[in-house]
């Protein structure tokens, strides 16, 4: 057995948030100036230092990884996944612990960074390259096997802003598929493009994996970690659950998201300049039946109104687990009369997924409120998360087919003419 | 044989890693090259604005400088003596204003890729040595019309040329990296500049400074830069020894700090930008 190629020890990286002044974020002179001067003359001010939210986004976390081994990272947003990939790839610092890599890294964090629109396709897959740690000579060996992974041989010569968002990611993906390199890190990167072009990243990445090269995977996707990786870990809070085989981690980590994700609960203040405060959603299955087959899932919100209103819109955004945006829907875009006044005072609202449109598999849910076309009241991203399973369509054969989003119960009208 | 790679937290004072700046050279290349290639898209006079600025600026100059306010300039012809202190100006003005807005134009390089960070300012600071480059070109036109024969110190302009990109990469890559976490920088940056432009003898000698003011002024870089450049360009300017040395000194100190200033402050960039 050879020497692992990464080897993580005790990686730990703390960060500190909430309005506070070490935090993150740009601030300015008098932002300093005047926290200082709260902490001087006031006692409550200079207690609260102690209180200071602290989180660990990567805590304790050890690990190795043998020579062309794939392995998968799965873990809910926030459990330090992207942390972990960025101190791999040097973006960030650990703030204690160490990790040692041997052999060259590709880190892929996002598809298409540094492309600049201005330029031609061309230009872009040279700037690109080099911006991901490839040498000219490199590129110019590889760049006609880019250009016809692309599929962008007729748009070379054309600046990047006159793309198509498919051309663009496309050849954004391929310069970035075709580094050379023996350790590659790729996050949540083929959650994008249509269904053909994810299966064709797909593929090259399992190439890659063949040609015995080592990766380090992100993805919420488990279908993918599954094909790709035999080995996968766990990510909860910054530190590591479980690492084993990926049928075992996926397994743990949709059971235990299924019980997290079913409720939030708004922990912010109030804020009054905002019409409306979100105090919590949840997921809720239709009927009692512990059996939840067909029995439908609905979501239901409940907010307030800080005062008398119109044109508010509450709703919500679902994602499947390639990350892809099923629908947006609130309820003034349903009902005009939502969109009317409402009175100050506490709602309750209930809004149901038609799971007959769904495949198998682990939906997000983000609820807002905005006023159309205006301003943000509330945003919060894969806060709610299911996971559908219908027998029923397990009965009849195809229906789940990989291709395409939804799944689609036609109804087809069949003359025979002859 | 493949190499070794350890990440782990680093100490305060950092290695300046001159290694892993030469492997990245290629980048610095093509950051700069996308920068000259994007500035003049979309423009009507394209690269013709690196010719418009100096020259009108030389115009102007001399007009105010030289016929309303009558500063002379010691025999030269007015229009060469501004336009060689324009020249050097200009980079440097140009230089500290992108290489401090450069680290957040590339929040998406920096938050997504490793690689050197230095290398964003300073490719921000050297891509100005383009039009640097065109402006000389039209300087040697002009000596030409006026039939001014520089003399044998043209020989030392290189060096000039090089003192001017340390105190403007100096300058740049303090501003860069603070104003990375306090964006005051930014709001702070054009006064700064133009408070600098009056403390510089672009459009007069420094020669005319009090004796007693002398040290002060020459703590500004640019001072010694532009004298410099009149020197080795037009043969005669005010460049006493003891100054000369003062001026390189502080210049060094400048160019020196800031790169251990903008080591000491990257790791953080990532988190904070």
């Amino acid at each position: 057995m050879s020497e692992p190629v990464i080897v993580v020890e005790n990686l730990s990286k703390q960060y500190l948030i909430g309005e506070n002044i070490h935090g993150r974020g740009a601030r300015t002179f008098r932002d300093i100036f005047d926290y200082k001067m709260r902490r001087i003359f006031s006692r409550k001010e200079r207690q609260r230092k102690k209180e200071e939210t602290t989180i660990w986004a990567l805590k304790d976390v050890s690990f190795e990884v043998g020579e062309g081994e794939a392995v998968g990272i799965i873990g809910r947003n926030g459990a330090g996944k992207s942390t972990l990939l960025k101190i791999l790839s040097r973006i960030t610092e650990p703030m204690m612990g160490r990790a040692i890599l041997r052999g060259r890294v590709a880190s892929l964090l996002e598809v298409g960074t540094g492309f600049n629109l201005e330029l031609t396709g061309r230009e872009n897959i040279y700037l690109n390259g080099s911006i991901l740690g490839m040498r000219k000579k490199e590129i110019d060996k590889r760049f006609d096997e880019i250009v016809q992974f692309a599929g962008i041989e007729k748009f070379l010569d054309t600046p990047a802003k006159r793309y198509s968002s498919g051309m663009y990611v496309r050849l954004a993906f391929a310069v970035a598929a075709h580094l050379e390199a023996e350790i590659l890190m790729v996050d949540e990167v083929l959650a994008v493009g249509d269904i053909q072009f994810q299966r064709k990243c797909m593929g090259k990445m399992k190439e890659v994996g063949r040609s015995g090269r080592t990766i380090l995977f992100v993805s919420h996707n488990m279908e993918a970690i599954s094909q790709l990786c035999r080995k996968s870990m766990l990510l909860q809070s910054g530190e590591l659950l479980e690492f084993s085989d990926t049928q075992s981690v996926t397994s743990r980590y949709l059971s235990s998201n299924i019980v997290s994700g079913l409720t939030f609960v708004n922990s912010d203040p109030i804020d009054e300049r905002k019409i409306v405060y979100i105090k919590s959603a949840q997921i809720v299955h239709n009927g009692n039946d512990s059996d939840q087959t067909d029995l439908g899932i609905s979501v239901n919100i409940k907010y307030d109104f800080l005062r008398d209103a119109d044109s508010v819109r509450i709703g919500i955004i679902v994602k499947n687990s390639f990350g892809i945006i099923l629908w947006r829907n609130g309820d003034a875009d349903s009902e005009r009369r939502f969109f009317g006044k409402r009175t100050k005072g506490s709602y309750d609202a209930f809004v149901e997924i038609p799971t007959h449109l769904l495949k198998n598999g682990i939906y997000y849910v983000t609820i807002f409120s905005d006023i159309p076309m205006k301003e943000w009241l509330f945003y919060r991203e894969d806060v709610l998360c299911f996971e559908h399973h219908d027998n029923a369509t397990e009965k009849v054969a195809f229906v789940d087919n990989p291709t395409g989003i939804l799944r689609m119960d036609l109804h087809w009208r069949v003359n025979k003419v002859e | 044989m493949q190499r070794e790679l350890v990440i782990q937290p680093s100490k305060t004072f950092s290695a300046l890693h001159l290694k892993d700046l030469w492997e990245y050279r290629e980048l610095f290349y093509f950051l700069i090259w996308r920068d000259v290639k994007v500035r003049y898209k979309q423009t009507v006079l394209g690269a013709g604005w690196a010719i418009v600025r100096p020259v009108v600026s030389m115009v102007v100059f001399t007009f105010i400088f030289n016929k309303l306010a009558g500063f002379s300039s010691e025999g030269i012809p007015y229009q060469l003596f501004t336009l060689s202190g324009i020249m050097a100006w200009n980079f440097f003005s140009e230089g500290i204003t992108a290489s401090s807005q450069s680290l957040i134009a590339n929040t998406n390089l920096i938050t997504k890729v490793y690689f050197p960070r230095l290398i964003i300012p300073s490719a921000a600071v050297l891509r100005g040595l383009v039009d640097f480059g065109i402006g000389f070109l039209i300087f040697i036109g002009f000596l030409a019309y006026y039939s001014y024969n520089p003399g044998w110190q043209i020989v030392l302009f290189p060096l000039a040329v090089l003192w001017g990109i340390a105190a403007s990469l100096g300058v740049g890559l303090w501003f860069a990296a603070i104003g990375v976490k306090y964006r005051d920088i930014a709001q702070a940056l054009p006064f700064v500049v133009q408070l600098l432009f009056w403390v510089t003898p672009v459009g007069y000698s420094s020669a005319k400074i009090p004796a007693k003011w002398e040290m002060l002024y020459w703590l500004n870089p640019m001072t010694g830069v532009v004298e410099s450049f009149r020197y080795t360009l037009l043969g005669k300017a005010y460049l006493p020894t003891n100054l000369l040395i003062f001026s390189i000194v502080v210049c060094l100190i400048v160019f020196v700090s800031g790169i251990f200033n903008f080591r000491r402050m990257e790791k953080e960039f990532a988190d904070v930008i």
